[in-house]
């Protein structure tokens, strides 16, 4: 029977796990736990609806909703002093719960804290740019947009970044495969050349161990030849290899004379 | 080097030397060797050691250019991905004959590590190959050998390159 | 197909010829001195550059998708191919982020010889900065300087990890080798080279020089506002008078133990951070002599023990059969870290670089996400190239330092 591979995730998943595998989680702890992250909290809260908030590994995680993004960032950067706004892109979870989360990391000089926005979006969903709070959300907002499809409203320039223009599909989305789809394997075969010498070029080979024993114009033989573009599907015909050889003058007798004769 | 040797007739004392057209030619060609600055990745880093102060690739007669006018070979250093590989290819019908392809390092013989959606899986899918370079990132004596065994190989050549069309593979 | 000597040019929605007699010319993506695969589309109104339009993406290569598919130890050699200028610093990035979702720490020895490859690193990445600029600008004989010693830092990475380039030389949990004997010696020797050759040939040839002085002061100038809200870190953020290094701050590995200063320049221009970069070669080299000294006395562990993540150093391997079974689990299925989310920031030579890993209990990483300093580089281009003149386009561009493997990943 062939085996059953999910659609909505195309990516490697461990080929075998103990069935008593019990998966640990990464400790977290209060928000009061931390002095500033409490009064940072305190103040967001007074703006807008906070999900959940909890630090882990030392850094404030937030969830807020996903229509508060730009409010919430305000907050924070003029009454919270979080100067920066060191990454922003989303995490993939159609799957799983039917929506992207997107995240902000924040990071606040003056007092060396980091913390990270968290919101949910559905798919379709826009969120609200950052750009007017934080010129670096520029270039993150279209790679998410590049990446997973997601949409910044208000953005000054929602255009692909990193693949083509006219490329097809989110390569990022979990339903995406590392390898690419029929369209990513000839894109460049048909910008250059067209569709038309799709034949003559034939397809990528992505099996990096591939050997085709018959093929003489791309494969040596090690030891010895057989000549180049043979058929040799009936048997080899060897020969030794001829190595090149060298034009050797003897200079001791400073004579110039040759050794060997070069054909 | 010594290869080119000019065979004088100095046995004689005469001054002249004697050698047929092809073989003049191409030790020209080959001898002055300009490569296309084409540096895509990791492996332009090594391309640039290699023409830097230890390793010194100018003592070979060979120049990097910065327009594909000017050059004759084009040594594509590192991992070329589908946006690049349209203008890879025009760089490469902008360069006048004879020219010359070094796929220099893994990524840019067979798409390397980066087996990918985004990566050319090898440049000869773009342009013809002339020279294969393994390694990731090959070092600069790669580089080095690489370019003499190119050498090698115009010297076999025949000087008028429509004689070479089948046996160069140049078959795009 | 196309045609390749049609005269007019086919990008699909430019036109060279404006009616608003502005001109719009294309730069790059293969151009000697855009310092990698970068194209910039730039409007200009004679000479000055009116709209800058960084056009970055051909060198993706699907990196943050690759970490999907791989296991966590699968990964690390990716990561050379980040910022392949200075391998160790993306090396050493991820794996503190690893190491941090795993909660384990690496010995004190391999701290030691963390710390002292990641500051080689960074004379290695300077001294390209150095090289390149000058090259672009126009002075090419610091080029020809700044790679003899840059030869020099190869080589002691050669007799280390076996590689030049691409180093992979740290790995999660600790490093895998111990420093070859009498490598100490040459780091030494080589950290005197620098020094000198910094007093007397870089600082000869550029600082006071002319010609080097008009092309780069008041060039480019980035105010502290304008670095903070455009995400810039490291050298950029220095440069304009922003006294942040991680390495101070926040510190990682043996930092805090280390007695440096963080060199900033507050003139905000390209002639700042070009000083800013050669005080930060002299601080480098003032760790490493420090680093030295530190080695002598360490036990001589080299990975930590942690047999649920790190297979056990070879020796135990080979000769115990626990050893070998967890060797025999990891290697095949790889390692599971808890689930949680982890961003851990490091100080590599261009800036702040930061691994955002999400773990779902799976031997493969849920999302990984490079924070990658020139990303954020690239997108100042924009604003900072308006109204400069185009002689001052590749200054500008050769001192924001930026990687294309990191930019696109």
């Amino acid at each position: 029977m062939r085996k059953y591979t999910p659609k909505d995730n195309v990516q490697k998943k461990a080929y075998y796990t103990n069935r008593y595998h019990v998966v640990p989680s990464v400790p977290t702890f209060a928000v009061e736990s931390d002095e500033v992250f409490a009064k940072q909290l305190e103040i967001l809260k007074a703006k807008v609806a906070v999900k959940s908030a909890k630090i882990m590994l030392g850094q404030m995680i937030v969830e807020i909703n996903a229509e508060d993004n730009f409010i919430a960032l305000e907050t924070l950067k003029n009454e919270c002093d979080y100067a920066m706004l060191s990454e922003m892109s989303a995490v993939d979870y159609l799957a799983k719960n039917g929506n992207f989360e997107v995240f902000y990391q924040l990071l606040n000089l003056k007092d060396v804290k980091r913390m990270r926005v968290v919101c949910r979006v559905a798919k379709g969903q826009a969120v609200e740019s950052v750009v007017p709070l934080y010129k670096s959300a520029n270039f993150a907002e279209r790679e998410m947009f590049d990446m997973f499809g997601i949409v910044s409203n208000n953005h000054p320039f929602m255009k692909r970044i990193l693949m083509p223009d006219d490329w097809e599909g989110h390569p990022l989305l979990k339903t995406y495969p590392l390898q690419g789809d029929e369209f990513a394997s000839w894109y460049e075969v048909d910008k250059i050349f067209g569709k038309d010498a799709r034949e003559a070029i034939g397809p990528e080979n992505r099996d990096q161990a591939k050997i085709e024993r018959y093929d003489t114009k791309r494969f040596s033989r090690v030891g010895y030849e057989v000549p180049f573009g043979a058929d040799i599907s009936k048997g080899e015909t060897k020969t030794e290899i001829e190595y090149s050889k060298t034009l050797l003058v003897d200079y001791t007798k400073n004579s110039g004379k040759q050794l060997d004769n070069r054909k | 080097m010594a290869q080119h040797q000019v065979n004088y007739a100095s046995a004689g004392g005469l001054p002249v030397a004697l050698t047929t057209v092809d073989h003049l030619v191409n030790w020209g060609r080959s001898n002055s060797l300009w490569p296309l600055t084409y540096g895509l990745a990791c492996c332009a880093i090594e391309m640039m050691a290699s023409g830097a102060s230890r390793y010194d690739f100018d003592r070979m007669g060979t120049i990097f250019r910065a327009s594909p006018r000017q050059a004759d070979v084009m040594i594509l250093a590192g991992t070329l991905s589908k946006k690049h590989a349209e203008f890879a290819r025009r760089l490469y019908d902008q360069m006048t004959e004879p020219k010359w392809v070094i796929s220099m390092g893994s990524c840019a013989n067979t798409g390397g590590m980066f087996n990918t959606y985004a990566t050319v899986q090898g440049v000869d899918r773009i342009v013809p190959v002339d020279i294969y370079l393994p390694g990731c990132a090959p070092r600069p004596e790669t580089l080095q050998y690489a370019l003499m065994m190119l050498q090698k190989k115009i010297r076999r050549e025949s000087a008028n390159m429509k004689k070479n069309t089948k046996s160069n593979l140049r078959l795009i | 197909m196309q045609q390749p000597n049609k005269l007019t040019p086919f990008f699909e929605n430019l036109n060279f010829e404006r009616d608003d007699n502005t001109m719009v010319i294309n730069f790059g993506p293969q151009h000697p001195s855009a310092h990698g695969q970068l194209r910039l589309v730039l409007e200009l109104d004679g000479e000055q550059v009116v709209k800058a339009y960084p056009d970055i993406g051909y060198l993706h290569r699907g990196i943050e998708k690759m970490a999907e598919n791989m296991t966590y130890n699968e990964f690390l050699p990716t990561t050379d191919r980040l910022d392949y200028i200075a391998s160790t610093s993306n090396n050493y990035a991820y794996a503190i982020a690893v190491e941090k979702l795993l909660g384990i720490e690496a010995p004190r020895r391999a701290q030691v010889i963390r710390t002292m490859l990641l500051e080689l690193n960074r004379v290695i990445s300077h001294l390209f900065f150095v090289a390149t600029h000058a090259l672009d600008v126009g002075a090419m004989s610091v080029f020809l300087y700044a790679f003899r010693e840059r030869e020099f830092a190869m080589d002691l990475m050669e007799d280390y990890c076996g590689a030049r380039l691409t180093h992979s030389s740290v790995r999660i949990g600790g490093v895998p080798l111990d420093l070859p004997a009498g490598w100490m010696v040459n780091m030494r020797a080589f950290c005197d080279k620098v020094d000198y050759e910094l007093e007397h040939t870089y600082n000869a040839l550029l600082q006071e020089n002319r010609i080097w002085k008009m092309r780069l002061e008041n060039v480019g100038v980035l105010t502290p506002e304008d670095a903070l809200s455009w995400g810039c870190t490291g050298p950029m953020l220095r440069g304009s008078g922003i006294a942040y290094d991680i390495r101070k701050e926040e510190p990682y590995e043996l930092y805090s133990e280390l007695d440096f200063d963080i060199p900033i320049a507050d003139t905000n221009d390209s002639y700042g951070r070009y000083r800013l970069y050669m005080a930060e070669i002299k601080e480098s080299t003032k760790m490493i002599r420090q680093l030295i000294l530190k080695y002598d006395g360490t036990e001589p562990q080299l990975m930590a023990h942690a047999p649920r993540y790190i297979s056990a150093p070879k020796e135990e391997i080979m000769t115990q059969n626990y050893a070998l079974m967890q060797h025999f689990v990891l290697v095949t299925q790889g390692m599971r870290p808890p689930k949680g989310e982890v961003y851990v920031p490091t100080e590599s030579p261009k800036g702040e670089l930061g691994f955002y890993i999400k773990s779902e209990g799976e031997p493969y990483a849920y999302r990984l996400k490079c924070r990658a300093p020139s990303f954020f580089h690239t997108g100042l281009l924009q604003e900072i190239l308006v109204g400069t003149y185009i002689a001052d386009v590749v200054t500008i561009i050769g001192s924001t330092n930026i990687v294309f493997g990191e930019v696109d990943r």
